[in-house]
């Protein structure tokens, strides 16, 4: 890896190089170097070395076949992060000498030249594209990000790494190509590998019932829940679970290979090939409590009351209860609101207008 | 042909401490080099099972399940998210302690997986358990006048988790390092809320794991280990409450703790003892992975002594 791009061209070339706009052949009147700015033929050795050492095409075969991670998945994602099959060597190096920068979930990911035939990746938050890198937590090792990946900005644990809660405040300034890789995995496990097949037409899909089907144990369960009538359930386990304030991974599953579900899968980048273990959880909880049968309960409320209730239902559903601010009563999920609501119909065990749960 | 390792553990969706021993032992593995890539896996948490092995660039991948005793989740759980589709238990010609290896390719990515017996079960976790006696006791020839109890769940769910538990507590205690050596168990006699019981009399009629009481005096320290994998609530709540180390696991308590004239030391789950990274590394070398130099740089750095499994000092 130590090489110098130059020896390995002149090295590679009687086998012929062919790659990113780069031609270079060995014959017998010489050697041929092609790009699509110029064409030179009959070259000798020295003259060949002479015009390679000039040529950011070298560099960039070079840094793709002795620097980068060779392993399909890998490579892709790599040239994905600088749009190498859209974007020819020249133009592609100048924007890298600025800096080139990605999403992918809530990493941002911007490559810039490390010399002719390296890279350098640095790796933050999208939120802290614009903080200034002195505020942010520097790291180096990519097996850091298992730590940063395992709590959000409220110290709160993260159970599903694509949830939309990554924690902020943190830096890998300069990650080599291996590295970046690692690190990506480490902070959303697997998804480049799956975003890979997908895009080979490969992804192993196993759709909402094969996956409870082949759940045993305390999970059994959740086959009972598909009962061959519909799979309205499924839909609300996705839009529960699923959506993009949710989960990053845009969901491909659906019902089974012929039922597609009615609930938008979401925009992510990389896809997600199964329902998680997160959602088998707590599917295992819903089914449950989805065999009760519905019963009529009389309750007397204020419009306004049956509102709040409402309100309290979306403010939770969202993740909101807690940015209702103290004292904004005008918001019928405020804690006051709440707590008045409380007083004044729950009666001494909590049972809503004194009517209790089961008769 | 390179040689990748993947480590098989429970995670959780609820305590963020569940998965961190089994970053410190596959750190631990990963610096010696021995294989091209370690990684983690869990059934709660991600890398998943499902789509571990296909962040695994190697061919051949070892396949070590962190977990306590053979059963359910080794024998059903992880064979089939890990799509080993011609594993069957009969493979592993198990007693419920002695699984070893299966070779099998995994249908999602035909790699070459070498499908080890659970760490709990290896005889090397005996070591595990005595290196543990030594740290919590911070003294390395911890065992004169000292009683040791080896604790685990019961047969709830699985009878080769009390297997696994009595497995070790009678190695350990035909070293005779130990006063006495206990099997105590969360939901079944002999239970560990009597801890002290089995330590008290000079003449000890409770049952020695090892079935031969030394009967000369009671022993006033005993030290306990829970054959866990991970820190949680058995461990940090159940346990010491049941044991009388304190009224409520909030309020913490001493190492060693002052019950009934005994002085007991305990101090977590064993599965975050450093050597464990040993262990894992043993079930590989005994699938075939030429892994003997990483073995003795961790039991060096250790301090275990150089023999793998059964030389127990
Ligand atoms: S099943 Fe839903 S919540 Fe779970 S990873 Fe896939 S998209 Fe996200």
């Amino acid at each position: 890896m130590d090489e110098d791009p130059v020896d390995a061209l002149v090295a590679t070339a009687p086998d012929g190089i062919d790659f990113d706009g780069l031609s270079v052949e060995k014959h017998a009147d010489g050697y041929t170097f092609e790009t699509p700015e110029a064409v030179r033929t009959g070259l000798e050795e020295a003259a060949l070395r002479e015009l390679a050492a000039e040529d950011a095409h070298v560099g960039n075969w070079y840094f793709w076949h002795a620097v980068a991670p060779q392993t399909d998945a890998r490579w892709a994602f790599l040239r994905w992060l600088e749009g190498a099959e859209d974007h020819a060597v020249p133009e592609r190096y100048d924007a890298l000498a600025d800096g080139l920068a990605t999403e992918w979930g809530q990493l941002q990911v911007a490559v810039s030249l490390d010399g002719p035939a390296g890279r350098t990746y640095e790796l933050r938050h999208v939120e802290d594209a614009e903080t200034p890198a002195g505020e942010l937590d520097d790291h180096d090792d990519p097996l850091a990000a298992r730590d940063l990946a395992k709590h959000d900005d409220d110290g709160d644990y993260r159970p599903l790494k694509t949830a939309p809660t990554l924690q902020t405040g943190w830096r890998f300034p300069a990650l080599g190509a291996p590295d970046i890789v690692e690190a990506v995995h480490a902070f959303y496990p697997a998804t480049v590998q799956n975003w890979h097949r997908e895009r080979e037409g490969e992804l192993d899909i196993d759709h909402w019932h094969e996956t409870v089907s082949r759940q045993t144990g305390i999970y059994g369960v959740v086959r009972t829940w598909d009962r061959g009538e519909g799979y309205e359930h499924v839909n609300w386990v996705a839009e529960a679970c699923c959506d993009d304030s949710q989960c990053l991974k845009r969901r491909e599953w659906q019902y089974d290979g012929e039922t597609e579900l009615d609930v938008d899968g979401g925009d992510g980048e990389f896809p997600c090939r199964e329902p998680c273990s997160l959602v088998i959880a707590a599917a295992r909880q819903w089914t449950k409590l989805e065999g009760e049968q519905t019963r009529t309960y009389e309750f007397e409320l204020t419009p306004s009351e049956k509102a709040q209730v409402e309100a309290i239902i979306e403010a939770v559903a969202d993740g909101r209860a807690d940015d209702i601010r103290e004292a904004d009563v005008y918001d019928g999920a405020n804690r006051y609101r709440t707590r008045f609501l409380r007083a004044k119909l729950f009666d001494d065990e909590g049972n809503l207008a004194g009517v209790e749960t089961d008769d | 042909m390179e040689q990748a390792l993947v480590i098989a553990a429970h995670g959780s969706h609820l305590n963020a401490e569940s998965s961190t021993p089994t970053f410190s032992h596959a750190d631990t593995v990963r610096a010696t080099g021995a294989f091209s890539e370690v990684r983690e896996s869990f059934w709660k948490e991600e890398p998943h099972f499902r789509e571990a092995l296909r962040t695994v660039d190697a061919e051949e991948v070892y396949l070590v399940p962190l977990f306590i005793s053979e059963g359910y989740f080794t024998e059903q759980v992880i064979p089939r998210e890990f799509r080993l589709e011609e594993w069957d238990p009969e493979l592993w010609d198990s007693d419920g302690t002695s699984a070893d290896v299966a070779t099998l390719t995994a249908g999602d990515t035909g790699q070459t997986v070498h499908y080890c017996g659970p760490v709990g079960t290896h005889d090397s976790m005996s070591d595990v358990i005595v290196q543990r006696a030594k740290s919590v006791t911070d003294d390395p020839d911890v065992g004169d006048g000292v009683g040791l109890a080896v604790v685990g769940h019961g047969t709830e769910r699985n009878e080769n988790s009390a297997k696994a538990i009595e497995y070790h507590a009678d190695r350990i205690a035909e070293q005779d390092r130990f006063d006495e050596v206990k099997a105590l168990f969360m939901d079944e006699d002999p239970e560990v809320d009597d801890v002290t019981d089995f330590f008290d009399s000079e003449d000890s009629e409770a049952h020695s794991a090892s079935g031969r009481s030394h009967g000369r005096r009671p022993c006033e320290d005993v030290v306990v280990v829970p054959l866990f994998i991970a820190d949680g609530y058995h461990t940090q709540e159940d346990i010491p409450e049941d044991m009388g180390l304190c009224e409520d696991y909030r309020d913490g308590w001493d190492v060693p703790e002052t019950v009934d004239g005994h002085r007991i030391w305990y101090a977590g789950a064993v599965g975050t003892e450093p050597l464990m990274a040993d262990v894992v590394l043993e079930r590989t070398a005994d699938a075939g992975a030429d892994v003997s130099a990483a073995i003795e740089q961790i039991r060096g750095e250790s301090g275990a002594g150089p023999a793998a499994g059964n030389n127990l000092q």
